[in-house]
């Protein structure tokens, strides 16, 4: 029996009822991303006719009794990195300001065919380069539930549009932790599925070893419904694992008997993670304990280089990828170039921001001669390390529970001029990325004492390569015994 | 070439070899040339943003293919590579290549060419690799002098960089080793390697130095000679300018060259102060590319006879010289047409003998392959056979080969409409020949003094009267009988 959470599950019976329409859904997202959601910077762009014509054919078919799918009629926002035909793709950049793609990304693709309708497109750090969605050409997001802090980033655009109920599903995309850290930070669920399940054709690339798209919603049930309607081998993408679409949400049964939880000792450990936030996670393992779950203590060494190796691929790879933004095809173009390199130079210059330019310099850097060897063949070393951590402590357990970052939401401003610590707030996600491990965070109470009280705090389950369904099934068993997935902000339960 | 016997010239040749194949290297857009400007285009040759590039299977077929037949290993698992660099004709910023480990590596050619004796030699030229690349698109910068387009048809077409040793020590080797490489990659279809069309570019790295020298001197790079005629021009100028300046003392400096075939010179395209760095490392968007052991062999046993084989088995076979055999199967091409042409019923020495000789000749004047003239095998064979009867003589048939190249046409009709008939009636060559011998009686008389030449001139005045088309050695044979016998 599918897991009874969830939006999904509702608006399905509220819809097939004839209780609301596509159409009311649609209507009422974007009212509220041009109220709520222009307050808070969650939009960069909305598809306001689009969005309604679809709605109305999507009604169409409901009336007809012809739903393409549990998706069909459903809003759902997209990140500002995952392409849809006929729309700007701006990854938040001055570089691709004008830029509408002429194809759709195969996220996108499939969840349009299961009849889920984009209502626009979400803010997010600059290429995907952040934690905290302030580095974007429109200006920060703000946290829904406190509009002086981050919700975290880079996907801080979809995480915000979901704790704030604009639409109850969105996509986002994870490179070192950008779907699972703004979650965190704004009390919803994000997933990073296994590297491979969900094809990259369509996302626009930080650093391709690293890049999932993963969903946002409430609850893991109503990721699970997203990841199934995503997954599955895709031809455009050669890194597309050779496996069927997923059917997770199917499976989720509440059962947690026989399962074995590791407790990764590095990650309950860090040095200034906040106490009241690891309270939280400190219950939420008790109640998983409580509904039959196993816990055993198991050791991933390598966790302390896991940043350095993260940053040091990750800016590797993103000195490439973002070659490509040169002014020539499309895009920001410096006018009265003086010759090439002059374009170049000044086109760059003024297209990107300040954090992708010192990614990109630094990412240069580690692949130049001289330097190859010493940083980006040591980084992939280390992955391979890391790598090796997981699978010894997954021969011992089915699931590894973590905290999901080591403290609740940061002011904004708070870390703009100090990039080490911003890097720093990556510690507990980065390491999914670098083994390519499926991963969601999903809320486990509010912190409750210091600056951080009553801000959401994420708990974060990770699992062995393909292991996606086990990840979803931990979570959304742990949202049966729990209700802080119903927490909003304002206090509202 | 003047030669500079002080010192020796070290030769290696980078080939870059389009493949063919319908589409190209990581992207459904057709492979086409001449085409309009950015037709052939996806996502991916524009580098758009979210793009991803997916392997061409055919591609790697063809690029095993290459290898095997160049005596290359084949590896089962190679990696491609990003090569960075900006310029606007490589949309992505960098160019998918191979970098440290290649598809293939550690082949060899066994090529033969005339040493300055004219001598068939036979030399064997290492191949250091053999990878896989994609091409980079065009710039035009004749519309103005403001602007530059860029054309990105040919961004991302499927090529392979085929790298020797420097094994070469003379022009001629390296002509003879790009026309072999030619025709094996010919043979086994893994490229159509039409020089015209960029399907198969030199890049030729010269150095000299000093007999004995065990240490390689400061080479130059020239790039890009679509010719092979003016890869030996090229070389050719190289080793002349280095050879100067050695001469005078000065130090040999790193550069990149072109060569302007018009004006037969070279022109410095960019000095190498520093090596440049590519930032090359592994595409992330790629996964390495492996090939099971049992595919190569697969693929090794369905390729066509190699040049090599082949020109053994036509010696054997035909009774002919290794110089006309390896002639002949330098080029696939030429090879085919004689064995046409011999099934056709011409006889295969002659055949062979005029192939390499009269038929080549006039295939080089044009700069043309065999099988883009007019003249087809049984064409050919019956223009033998009107010369093996005697309908022909030698001298006609040769003149009548362009025609036949250019226009095509039986021989046979030709003949008789030109009248070009070997005049073949003994009486009639016994009057021309009396005729002669009447109004030269100086010239017999020095025959008869023992001045044996004057039987060659003798001749002469008969073929002229005969208009060259009479067989010489007859006109010979009556003569000497009328002046010996009488």
């Amino acid at each position: 029996m599918p897991s009874p959470l969830g939006e999904v599950a509702r608006l399905r019976e509220a819809l097939t009822s004839g209780e609301t329409t596509s159409s009311r859904l649609v209507d009422a997202a974007l009212a509220a991303a041009e109220a709520v959601g222009e307050d808070l910077s969650v939009f960069t762009h909305l598809r306001h006719e689009a969005a309604r014509e679809a709605a109305a054919a999507a009604d169409a078919r409901l009336s007809a009794g012809r739903a393409r799918s549990v998706l069909d009629g459903l809003p759902i926002a997209l990140k500002d990195n995952i392409v849809q035909a006929g729309e700007p793709a701006g990854c938040a950049s001055r570089i691709l300001e004008g830029y509408v793609s002429p194809f759709d990304a195969t996220a996108v693709a499939r969840l349009l065919e299961a009849g889920a309708i984009p209502i626009g497109r979400t803010n997010m750090d600059e290429f995907a380069m952040g934690s905290s969605t302030e580095n974007s050409v429109h200006g920060p997001t703000r946290n829904p539930w406190d509009r002086d802090r981050s919700p975290g980033g880079s996907s801080g655009g979809s995480a915000a549009a979901v704790a704030a109920d604009i639409v109850p599903l969105a996509l986002g995309s994870d490179t070192g932790g950008s779907i699972r850290q703004p979650a965190s930070l704004c009390g919803v669920v994000g997933m990073k599925p296994t590297y491979g399940r969900v094809s990259r054709w369509g996302l626009v690339a930080f650093a391709s070893s690293l890049d999932q798209i993963g969903p946002f919603a409430h609850t893991a049930a109503d990721c699970a419904v997203l990841l199934d309607a995503m997954s599955g081998h895709d031809a455009h993408d050669s890194t597309s694992l050779p496996e069927p679409p997923l059917q997770t949400a199917a499976g989720l049964n509440g059962d947690l008997s026989g399962r074995v939880i590791g407790l990764p000792r590095e990650y309950y450990e860090a040095e200034g993670a906040d106490a009241s936030s690891l309270e939280c996670v400190h219950a939420a393992v008790a109640a998983l304990e409580g509904a039959g779950a196993k816990t055993v203590p198991v050791s991933l060494p390598h966790t302390r280089y896991a940043i350095a190796a993260y940053y040091l691929i990750a800016n590797a790879e993103a000195s490439s990828n973002l070659a490509r933004f040169d002014g020539v095809r499309y895009g920001h173009r410096a006018a009265g170039a003086s010759g090439l390199t002059d374009l170049y130079e000044r086109s760059r210059s003024e297209g990107f921001g300040a954090e992708v330019k010192r990614r990109i310099l630094l990412g240069t850097y580690v692949l130049s001669a001289g330097y190859y060897d010493a940083y980006y063949r040591r980084a992939q070393k280390l992955r391979t390390l890391l790598r090796r951590d997981f699978e010894a402590a997954f021969e011992s357990c089915d699931v590894l529970v973590t905290p999901t970052t080591p403290e609740p939401a940061f002011r904004l401003g708070e870390r703009a001029d100090d990039p080490l610590t911003m890097y720093l707030s990556d510690v507990y996600t980065v390491s999914a990325n670098l083994a390519g491990l499926p991963g969601v965070s999903i809320p486990c109470g509010l912190a409750g004492g210091g600056l951080a009280a009553g801000l959401p705090v994420g708990l974060q389950v990770l699992g062995p390569p393909l292991a996606d369904a086990a990840v979803l099934e931990v979570a959304d068993a742990y949202q049966r015994l729990t209700d802080h997935h119903q927490a909003r902000p304002g206090g509202s339960r | 070439m003047s030669f500079r016997p002080d010192y020796e010239v070290v030769i290696g040749l980078e080939v870059h070899v389009q493949l063919r194949t319908r589409t190209k290297l990581f992207s459904t857009a057709a492979v086409s040339y001449g085409d309009e400007p950015n037709h052939h285009t996806t996502p991916v040759c524009l580098a758009l943003p979210g793009a991803l590039p997916v392997l061409n299977g055919q591609a790697v077929e063809l690029a095993v293919r290459a290898g095997i037949a160049t005596n290359c290993e084949v590896h089962p698992r190679s990696i491609f590579a990003r090569k960075n660099y900006f310029y606007p004709d490589l949309p992505k910023g960098y160019q998918i290549s191979q970098f440290e480990e290649p598809l293939a590596t550690g082949g060899w050619l066994d090529v033969e060419f005339e040493d300055e004796k004219g001598e068939l030699t036979t030399k064997r030229v290492g191949i250091t690799r053999i990878h896989m690349e994609e091409d980079a698109g065009k710039s035009l910068h004749d519309g103005s002098a403001v602007d530059s387009h860029i054309d990105l048809n040919r961004a991302g077409v499927p090529l392979i960089e085929i790298v020797s040793e420097p094994d070469m020590r003379s022009p001629a080797e390296a002509g003879a080793y790009l026309r072999k490489l030619r025709a094996i990659l010919r043979t086994v279809e893994a490229s159509d390697a039409d020089m015209e069309k960029g399907q198969f570019r030199c890049d030729a790295n010269v150095s000299l130095r000093r007999h004995g020298d065990t240490q390689l001197g400061t080479r130059t790079e020239t790039k890009n000679v679509n010719s092979f005629r003016f890869v030996e021009a090229a070389i050719e100028a190289e080793v002349e300018r280095q050879a100067r300046c050695l001469d005078e003392g000065e130090e040999i400096r790193q550069a990149t060259l072109g060569y302007d075939a018009d004006a037969d010179r070279l022109f410095v395209m960019r000095m190498k102060e520093n090596a440049d760095d590519y930032r090359y490392f592994p595409d992330p968007d790629l996964i390495p590319l492996v090939i099971e052991e049992a595919r190569i062999e697969q693929i090794r046993a369905g390729l066509p006879e190699l040049p090599d084989r082949r020109r053994a088995r036509l010696a054997d076979e035909h009774g002919l010289t290794a110089a006309e055999a390896a002639k002949l199967v330098a080029s696939a091409a030429l090879a085919d047409f004689f064995e046409s042409a011999v099934a056709a019923g011409a006889p295969a020495r002659a055949a062979a003998h005029w192939l390499t000789r009269e038929v080549a000749a006039c295939l080089n004047e044009r700069d043309l392959e065999i099988e883009a003239t007019a003249l087809v095998p049984d064409a050919f064979a019956s223009l033998l056979e009107l010369v093996e009867t005697g309908r022909l003589t030698a001298r006609s048939a040769r003149e009548l080969l362009p025609e036949l190249l250019e226009g095509g046409g039986d021989p046979a009709a030709l003949v008789s409409e030109r009248g070009l008939e070997a005049v073949s009636d003994e009486g009639a060559l016994e009057v021309l020949a009396d005729e002669v011998l009447a109004s030269n009686p100086k010239a017999i008389a020095s025959y008869r003094d023992g001045d044996k030449k004057s039987l060659n001139f003798l001749m002469g005045q008969v073929m002229k009267k005969t208009q060259g088309k009479a067989d010489p050695a007859r006109v010979r044979q009556i003569l000497a009988g009328k002046l010996d016998g009488s």
